[in-house]
């Protein structure tokens, strides 16, 4: 149908100009705040590409995971450490510039062979049009793709208990201090007082 | 299965008949549900800012507006208009641009939630397979937008105020989404129209609420807790925060986090309607009473009737909920920050994965009853 090749194309067209001009921004902006928020930018248009491409299930998962956790994340984190810090000339400077320069380029020229030597002709007779993604989503989990996807809960898991032991480490001395000065020990609301005077120690600097 | 009324299939047929290729008349039929949505979205925040003020009076046993058309009814809007008249006031060192996205941010997600709220057969904007994971997806965006604005102020409640709004969000996000996911694995589908669909039939005895009686009060508590009302605003909370992200905005920009709050109400009441409360059924299962009468599912007269009190009976159940939750406001403390945060991750994240559990066990062993 007419109508849709054209919302198709228009909207291919702003979110790649989008993507482009977003991510540009994340990577020359000095202030490392807006390159966050920018950050939130590309993981939206890329999910609207998915959506472009009929991954809706995707679309979705990677706007609640990129933008909804990861990035809100990294923004609390900058927003959290907030050490100011003067700026100094590093001795070798060039040489990092040299080897980051070297690298990007390697990827690019390996990015773009692929996209040379890849045949992106859709195979005519093939099932294009998924009924129901996420129950096709999840036959490939338990089938063809079940070691990837228990490697990756694996991975998962070992970060989430990593994070844990590293937050549960900083309480301990907190709580200590506490049982000194009040005899009926409260362990629970220790958390959010240390979380307050993060929070206060970051806005003072 | 009787589809009941086909608003976009008559309308474009009528289109048609008067000349027009179908290509055009899906065309005009397309942005008019979408319009249709965001203007029924409005008027639904005017009534609940009324009903907010005239249940609040009731509760501390004022009089409440009353002076603005019939009852106060005209009071929103007067505070509308008031507040599109005032002057937009940047802060002098306040990031202008961060500053003016932030609040379109928080707004602009709830208004596509609207997307997938179903108030009939036929009668949504559109159905989704994703469906309820899209709004689970999109209440997400909101954390930036207010941080984006709380960070943007250049002010200390401010950056506090949209800190607490995130960490709070976060933490509520998940039992929120679990809740919802034992839902879905009893309807086999994330589509809103086929949750209400595997409610239908008993009438009020098949609402998922029976079935879920751990997992409605998870999911109201933890809905309340992303729309930052009352016994959970922390982000804003007077006493401590001054108004928390809001602190530095005036005029429209403080009115859109006015709107989007009430509207993210409004949604959550309308998502427990669908999820917990059957959605646009009746009390009472109406197409076996209309075969009990004799009368077919596809008389026109009886599916003009059904789908009117569909768009009745879900606003009706959006509207309870929202009346709980304002009465909730002004009968129930504030709570700590530490309080909250303890209540999301040690109380509701654990009850909300038994609950998951046990609803899987209950659907591999009743798989009549759970939805096999």
């Amino acid at each position: 149908m007419n109508l849709a090749e054209g919302v198709q194309i228009v909207s291919f067209g702003i979110l790649a100009v989008m993507m482009l001009v977003t991510s540009l921004g994340v990577v020359l902006l000095s202030n490392i705040v807006h390159s966050a928020f920018l950050l939130a930018g590309v993981f939206l248009s890329i999910s609207g590409l998915y959506i472009l491409l009929n991954a809706d299930f995707v679309a979705a998962a990677q706007i609640l995971i990129y933008v909804g956790a990861v990035n809100v994340l990294i923004l609390f984190a900058i927003m959290l450490v907030n050490k100011r810090e003067d700026f100094s000339e590093l001795p070798n400077r060039w040489l990092r510039q040299g080897a980051t320069a070297v690298v990007c380029i390697g990827l690019f020229a390996l990015l773009g062979t692929m996209v040379l030597v890849t045949p992106w002709s859709l195979d005519t007779t093939s099932p294009a049009v998924v009924e129901n993604t996420v129950i096709a989503l999840g036959e490939h989990f338990f089938s063809d793709y079940l070691l990837p996807f228990e490697l990756a809960s694996v991975l998962l898991l070992m970060a989430m208990v990593g994070a844990i032991i590293l937050a549960r480490r900083d309480l301990i001395p907190d709580t200590i201090e506490s049982q000194e000065t009040v005899s009926t020990s409260l362990t629970l609301p220790e958390r959010p007082r240390e979380l307050a005077s993060a929070v206060n120690s970051s806005e003072e600097n | 299965m009787n589809s009941g009324i086909d608003l976009q299939g008559s309308f474009i047929e009528t289109l048609t008949e008067l000349g027009l290729p179908p290509g055009l008349a899906k065309t005009i039929w397309l942005p008019l549900p979408m319009l249709l949505m965001i203007i029924g979205a409005t008027v639904g925040v005017l009534v609940v800012v009324w009903l907010e003020r005239k249940i609040s009076a009731a509760a501390q046993q004022r009089i409440g507006p009353e002076y603005a058309g019939p009852l106060g009814v005209l009071q929103p809007v007067a505070d509308g208009i008031k507040l599109v008249f005032k002057e937009d006031v940047i802060p002098a060192k306040a990031d202008p641009w961060l500053f003016t996205i932030g609040p379109a941010l928080v707004v602009v997600p709830v208004f596509l939630s609207y997307l997938i709220i179903p108030f009939g057969q036929n009668l949504n904007v559109t159905d989704l397979n994703v469906g309820i994971f899209l709004w689970v997806a999109l209440a997400s965006i909101a954390p930036i937008g207010l941080l984006m604005s709380g960070y943007a102020s250049n002010n200390k409640y401010s950056l506090m105020g949209g800190l607490r709004a995130t960490a709070q969000s976060i933490s509520y996000e998940i039992p929120l989404a679990l809740s919802v996911l034992a839902i879905v694995m009893m309807s086999n589908s994330l589509s809103t129209i086929d949750i209400v669909e595997q409610q239908s039939g008993y009438g009020i005895l098949g609402w998922n609420i029976w079935r879920q009686p751990v997992g409605f009060i998870v999911f109201w508590i933890s809905a309340l807790a992303e729309c930052e009302r009352l016994p959970f605003d922390l982000p804003e909370a007077e006493e401590e925060l001054v108004a928390g992200y809001q602190t530095e905005y005036a005029g429209m920009k403080f009115a859109l986090f006015y709107l989007g709050s009430y509207i993210n109400l409004v949604l959550s009441a309308l998502v427990f309607a669908v999820l917990y409360l059957g959605g646009w059924e009746f009390l009472v299962p109406l197409d076996h009473m209309a075969n009990w009468l004799g009368v077919s599912e596809t008389t026109p007269w009886l599916q003009v009737i059904t789908g009117s009190l569909g768009i009745l009976m879900t606003l009706i159940k959006a509207y309870f909920l929202v009346f709980i939750a304002i009465l909730l406001r002004w009968t129930v403390p504030r709570v700590r920050i530490d309080q909250l945060l303890n209540l999301g991750w040690k109380f509701l994240l654990p009850v909300s994965l038994a609950n998951l559990l046990i609803t899987a066990a209950l659907k591999l062993s009743f798989p009549v009853a759970f939805g096999g």
